[in-house]
């Protein structure tokens, strides 16, 4: 069985991660963004993944926490689609750069 | 009893914040509880008083501040001097608090006046019980501050008011020079404790010029509470205060601090010969000047006010002359006269409604009580034979005498003349002659006024025997501790009557010739009329100057200081308006910002290889 390096795991998770900045800075929609932030999340649980099974010290731990950071990010996703449907219908638009009343 | 006579100024005090908090509530009732705190005070005065009769002084203090290697402490101290001073002013306070009953009647803000007059006993108490110099200038101005208030009373006058400004503005010019005095002491001797300083005095551990210098300073102190030239011009004005104020502050205890003050730090003047010189030919000057201001004045109050800076000055040039009893034995009996003839005077003006002596006359028959009170301290400030001014005024001629300064004893003696003639001219006018006022509106003063006059009567009668040839100078051995033995001399008393006689004489005459009151037409009746224009040269000089000073400040103010305020504004406006624009509102330019700070970050780590040192 040929193991598949550390390295390639880490190289996965930075480009899983820069997708999801890349998307959660420059894009319209707010469900897109949303998503973008979602990626960027599961780019750190492949890296708590690939660190428990590879790392200096390997334990179940890692794989624990990932499995914790799904369950917030469930909800932490639910709550945001919930302040989203509000946002929307009371601005009527998804568009990331209208919702800019929090300014001088 | 004597370690707590720290109480003693607390009583007065408490009926300050007393009358100061329920006042309404108490209404005309606050005489009686204002009244009542200062008759404990003197009892516990007095007590104090027969206590340490027979024992030496008693002092206690406590740590207060360490500073360096210096201890300043606070507590009080009971040396026969502070203890007189105790009784004086606790006693002739309770009477004027008495008497102030019937004067304030149907006053409005009578609790108000209580209130003031309570936190003045006690601030007049605490000072003579200090037994440092900074607890006596904490004290000091606490009891300016008492005048200020009383003398300002009825504000609603503009004449109060600017009177009241006056006395305070004036004297602070004094208190500069005291408070001078004081850090030079602290600087040389490290403490501001009496018995320290003596004994750095004794020691010789000051040089002799600075020593002056701190003396003359802390004299300075003295001539702006005592009312002495040329710091005297506030308290004629001061007259403007209710007249049992006049009675208590400017005529019987606070002018008397001045006095105080230079008694109770007299080793420094002994040290010196230059400051004893200064005080004497001050207190002779001042006596002489204020004495002929007084032989022409027509307010009862003023003609009063300036026969108090008269006799502050004989107290003064006793000081200098080494009479050091001599001036505090003048204090005592002055006390009593003068509140006397100041409480007098206010029934006189309780009854005719006027302080203008030229609008009275007549009065002896209609004021049967008044009228020989009146003349009784007349007779005592005049210094006619076995009355208390007598004995305490020939004292001080004695002194004078002794020190061998003819200048000074002809000033005393010319002063002497002075005081019986305008005080037998006020007697006159007031009671002799053509009755001017409608008489049938003039009524005797109740009973709660005239009660508390027939004591200082008494008193003003009976307490120059403390100090005689004849019976013994028990006054003096108590504050000298000593058996100090009193020449007699006789002629000097001979002199010292016939020139009371003189003064009475002359007042006589003219009152005879009823020409007490015409108005001279000559130059020199003009110039000691207005009071030898000394206002008015402070109005011209100093007045004047110092508001020009004050314009060019302001100028300075609004165009330097406020210049460059404007600039700090505008620039911080400037940069304030630039960092508005940054918040857009836009959450994804926020995060690419603190992705890129972040980035930044992790650069200089990798850079710097760690932390930040």
């Amino acid at each position: 069985m040929t193991s598949v390096p550390l390295s390639a795991y880490l190289v996965l998770a930075l480009i899983l991660f820069c997708i999801g900045l890349y998307g959660a800075l420059t894009k319209r929609n707010t469900v897109i963004v949303l998503i973008s932030i979602e990626l960027m999340l599961n780019a750190v649980n492949i890296n708590l993944v690939a660190f428990s099974k590879f790392g200096m010290t390997p334990a179940i731990t890692g794989q624990v926490f990932s499995l914790f950071t799904m369950t917030i990010a469930a909800a932490e996703a639910a709550v945001g689609l919930a302040i989203l449907m509000a946002l929307y219908r009371n601005r009527k638009t998804v568009h990331i750069d209208e919702m800019n009343t929090m300014k001088h | 009893m004597v370690d707590n006579a720290w109480l003693i100024p607390l009583f007065p005090l408490a009926s300050f914040f007393l009358l100061l908090l329920f006042g309404k509530r108490f209404g005309s009732r606050s005489a009686e509880v204002g009244s009542l705190f200062t008759f404990v005070s003197f009892i516990c005065a007095a007590v104090v008083f027969t206590k340490s009769l027979h024992e030496s002084s008693y002092k206690q203090t406590f740590n207060w501040l360490t500073v360096g290697d210096a201890q300043i402490t606070v507590g009080f101290e009971l040396n026969p001097l502070n203890v007189l001073m105790l009784v004086l002013v606790s006693f002739i306070s309770f009477l004027v608090h008495m008497y102030s009953k019937g004067y304030m009647n149907g006053e409005k803000r009578i609790s108000i006046f209580y209130a003031y007059l309570g936190l003045f006993t006690f601030a007049m108490l605490a000072l003579v019980m200090s037994p440092n110099l900074l607890q006596l200038y904490i004290f000091w101005e606490l009891v300016g501050l008492g005048s200020f208030l009383l003398i300002g009373f009825y504000f609603h006058k503009q004449e109060a008011k600017r009177a009241a400004k006056k006395a305070f503005i004036m004297t602070r010019i004094g208190d500069m020079g005291l408070l001078i005095g004081m850090i030079l002491l602290f600087w040389q001797t490290r403490s501001f404790e009496y018995s320290v300083i003596f004994q750095a005095v004794e020691a010789g551990d000051i040089s002799q010029s600075l020593l002056t210098f701190i003396a003359i300073m802390i004299f300075v102190g003295a001539v702006g509470k005592s009312g002495q030239f040329p710091l005297h011009t506030w308290l004629p004005d001061a007259m403007e205060g209710p007249t049992p104020v006049s009675a208590l502050i400017h005529a019987a205890t606070m002018v008397a601090a001045g006095v105080y003050l230079v008694a109770a730090t007299y080793p420094l003047f002994q040290a010196s010969e230059v400051a004893l010189l200064v005080v004497a030919v001050t207190g002779g000057l001042t006596a002489l000047f204020a004495a002929s201001i007084a032989v022409v004045q027509t307010d009862v109050k003023r003609v009063l006010a300036y026969s108090t800076m008269s006799q502050l000055g004989f107290m003064f040039l006793a000081l200098g002359t080494a009479g050091y009893v001599a001036a505090v034995f003048h204090l005592v009996t002055h006390a009593f006269f003068k509140a006397l003839l100041f409480l007098a005077a206010g029934s006189v003006i309780h009854a005719v409604h006027t302080q203008n002596i030229e609008k009275m006359g007549g009065l002896w028959k209609k004021l049967r009580w008044t009228g020989p009170l009146f003349l009784i301290g007349t007779l005592a400030i005049s210094g006619v034979p076995l009355l208390s001014g007598f004995f305490s005024k020939e004292e001080i001629l004695l002194s004078v005498w002794d020190n061998g300064n003819y200048f000074l004893f002809t000033l005393a003696l010319l002063t002497s003349l002075l005081t019986a003639f305008y005080m037998f001219r006020l007697f006159f006018s007031i009671f002799g002659g053509e009755e001017k006022t409608p008489i049938h509106a003039v009524k005797e003063s109740p009973m709660i006024m005239w009660l508390p006059m027939i004591i200082l009567a008494v008193f003003s009668i009976g307490i120059g025997y403390v100090q005689t040839p004849w019976f013994g100078t028990f006054l003096g051995d108590w504050l000298t501790n000593e058996n100090s033995h009193h020449e007699f001399s006789l002629w000097l008393m001979l002199i010292a009557t016939i020139v009371s006689g003189i003064g009475i004489g002359i007042a006589y005459i003219l009152h005879r010739k009823s020409s007490l009151l015409t108005e001279g037409e000559s130059s020199a009746y003009r110039v000691v009329a207005n009071k030898y224009y000394i206002d008015e040269l402070y109005e011209r000089t100093m007045i004047v100057s110092t508001k020009a000073v004050s314009r060019s400040l302001v100028y300075i103010e609004r165009y330097v200081i406020d210049g460059f305020l404007l600039v700090v504004i505008r620039i911080t406006r400037m940069f304030a308006k630039k960092a508005t624009k940054l918040q857009s509102g836009q959450v994804q330019q926020y995060g690419a910002i603190a992705f890129l700070s972040l980035a930044v970050l992790v650069v200089v780590y990798l850079v710097a290889g760690g932390y930040l040192r």
